[in-house]
């Protein structure tokens, strides 16, 4: 079984803590994200499951033991870091064979599940190579053999993808679904990507300061943001925010629409924006201005398809623009959470 | 633009300039310098021993017959040269073999977070920078054979009886393992410095992918930790090794290779024969001896490390 629970889990570094009381539980069999800016703690969280990090307090359980007290060889997980952390001494073989000697799995066992995992992963012919040989997407698939030659019951995975370029990430990234849904082990992944996020995850933790923000599918946590932070850190552009009295008003640039463009026979909310900057992105624009009666500087985005070419929009003048209501969100002024969307109804 | 400047510019400026723009005449001006001071300190000197060494060359007749190979073989037929080859060899490596785990354990400790580290890192320097003169007239007064304050420890804590306690600079075996012990207190500082560098340049990522993957200390020290530092561990020993080798300064100052030449090293009887005694010619060939064998070792080791780079 391998689930992963925490509870109460908190680390303090000196004064400062690192994680704050978060509570959560990575079902087993789960691709699960750990998502946030640097500095949120996720990697700290991800280290006290290995046995990395001792918690300043609270409990860590994986399958259904407490695992606190326990050194990370115990724990049953297995870990790709950042930057991979390969023996650079030592030939791809003998990186992935390291956690089975360290067993002491006999010898044609340990034979045959080098063979195993690097068939699996498709490294079969760099066997023989030492790491510094590899390109970045080698160097990965390396590490992920030598993670899964011990049968771990968790994968952690911290940034694993952050070193390779661009292009190789999303090839990668693929590879890494593959993996997991071939193996069905569950799986830890840290990032601060919201693409990766979205892309991998069956349900990503959203976190900030060392708290939980969120927890949910991709789909819940862009579309049902739990507080202000949640809404502004996924999508780009993020959303958009109005000041409404107590409220704070919010909706997604993508739903932010020309009152050409809007459905028809809907009470839709109306607002005068300034378009100051235009943003071609190829297949879409984006639209940078501001909208009358908010406190200046503040600059809000709307989303268009490069395919729409009426109305005709440009820079310096202002329009009409709409949003559905049921594409609007209200949250908290003061604390920024969400409000239940009975109360939306009202305002709309 | 430029070029109209330069068309005003005086011919000397332009010629000034025209040498700075040009990497070629700039570049050999600013290394000259180091070439002389290499040529004149090291090249010529070697090459002055390397002919001393082939001549019959003494304070006494200063004529530069030569002789061919006849020091080298006189030399070879000495006893004491042998006695003296086969101290340094043993000094040497032992001395070398002991600074390395009193370095890796210096190390360890200073890795620590602890109050007073910077205190005691820049304490634990002081062997290796402090004159050697200064250090050998102090290990001589605690290895004396009257005041020796290690032996007023001994007897007080009752380890050996009053009055027969050991004679550290007088007895053959007990001088060596006093030079030996004195060598690797003066080494030890800078093989730590290397360790620790060594050490701080592991990357975390192996240390940590080490514990995940389930090694203890040993192993983690012994196939991750040492290997991955074994190349700025090779150079630090290939130093430690050159500077004993020829080195002469503890012997000569605190037993001046006695109790009857048992612990003579090749240095310090080049030094008793060529200066000493006069005979310019042997002492440069006992000086010379072991050049050929550390040139083809050095060659082979910084080899070895420039294959293997990680």
């Amino acid at each position: 079984m391998g689930q992963v629970i925490a509870r109460r889990l908190r680390k303090e570094f000196g004064e400062v803590a690192a994680v704050d009381g978060v509570d959560l539980e990575v079902r087993d069999g789960e691709f699960m994200v750990f998502l946030g800016p640097s500095g949120c703690g996720k990697t700290t969280i991800l280290r006290m499951i290995a046995g990395l990090e001792q918690p300043s307090s609270g409990d860590i359980v994986i399958g259904n033991r407490v695992v606190n007290a326990l050194p990370p060889r115990s724990r049953g997980i297995a870990m790709v870091f950042q930057g991979y952390g390969l023996y650079p001494h030592l030939k791809v073989r003998d990186n992935i064979a390291f956690p089975l000697r360290t067993q002491g799995t006999p010898r044609e066992a340990i034979e045959k599940k080098v063979t195993w995992a690097a068939s699996i992963l498709g490294i079969t012919r760099l066997l023989e190579r030492k790491p510094r040989q590899l390109s970045g997407g080698e160097q990965q698939r390396v590490a992920l053999a030598r993670a899964l030659v011990r049968e771990p019951t968790v994968f952690l995975l911290d940034e694993p993808l952050s070193n390779l370029d661009a292009k190789l990430r999303t090839s990668a990234r693929n590879e890494i679904k593959e993996f997991q849904r071939g193996v069905r082990t569950t799986t830890i992944y840290v990032t601060h990507d919201q693409v990766e996020a979205m892309g991998l995850g069956d349900r990503i933790a959203v976190l900030e300061h060392g708290k939980l923000r969120q927890v949910g599918t991709p789909s819940q946590i862009y579309e049902d943001p739990a507080d202000t932070f949640v809404a502004t850190f996924l999508g780009a552009p993020p959303m958009n925010l109005l000041e409404r009295g107590e409220l704070i008003e919010g909706f997604r640039p993508e739903n932010f629409l020309h009152q050409d463009l809007q459905q028809k026979g809907i009470q839709s909310a109306r607002y005068a924006f300034t378009v100051q900057r235009i943003e071609y992105l190829g297949n879409e624009r984006i639209l940078y201005g501001l909208i009358d009666g908010q406190r200046n500087g503040a600059e809000y985005t709307a989303r268009m398809s490069s395919h729409v070419s009426e109305p005709v929009l440009r820079e310096g003048e202002t329009y009409p623009f709409t949003v559905h209501p049921k594409n609007l969100k209200y949250f908290d002024k003061s604390t920024g959470k969400r409000l239940p969307p009975a109360r939306n109804e009202g305002r709309a | 633009m430029s070029a109209d400047f330069a068309a005003i510019a005086p011919p000397s400026a332009r010629r000034v300039r025209w040498s700075l723009d040009h990497a070629d005449f700039l570049g050999s001006l600013l290394v000259a310098p180091a070439i002389l001071f290499i040529v004149c300190l090291v090249a010529v000197p070697f090459f002055l021993a390397i002919y001393y060494s082939l001549s019959a060359y003494n304070m006494g007749t200063l004529s530069f017959s030569f002789v061919g190979l006849d020091n080298f073989i006189a030399v070879t037929k000495s006893e004491i040269f042998r006695r003296s080859l086969m101290n340094t060899l043993l000094f040497t490596f032992a001395s070398n073999a002991i600074a390395l785990v009193l370095g890796k354990i210096a190390a360890l400790l200073l890795l620590r977070e602890f109050r007073g580290r910077t205190l005691v890192r820049c304490l634990l320097i002081l062997p290796w920078a402090v004159p050697v003169a200064l250090a050998a007239i102090t290990w001589r007064w605690m290895l004396d054979s009257m005041y020796s304050v290690i032996n007023w420890v001994l007897v007080h804590s009752h380890l050996v009886p009053a009055y027969v306690w050991p004679n550290w600079l007088g007895e053959e075996t007990l001088a060596m393992i006093s030079i030996i012990v004195i060598q690797a207190w003066r080494l030890f500082p800078f093989s730590a410095i290397i360790f620790l560098a060594g050490l701080t340049s592991v990357p975390k990522t192996i240390i940590d992918a080490s514990y995940v993957d389930g090694a203890g200390y040993w192993r983690r020290t012994f196939q991750i930790v040492l290997p991955v530092i074994l190349p700025i561990m090779m150079v630090a020993m290939l130093f430690g090794l050159v500077f004993t080798f020829t080195d002469m300064s503890v012997v000569y100052l605190v037993t001046k290779g006695g109790p009857t030449n048992s612990t003579q090293v090749l240095g310090s009887l080049a030094f008793q024969v060529g200066i000493l005694s006069g005979d310019v010619g042997r002492g440069a060939a006992i000086s010379l001896y072991f050049f050929p064998f550390l040139l083809v070792a050095t060659f082979f080791l910084l080899r070895y490390l420039r294959r293997r780079e990680i």
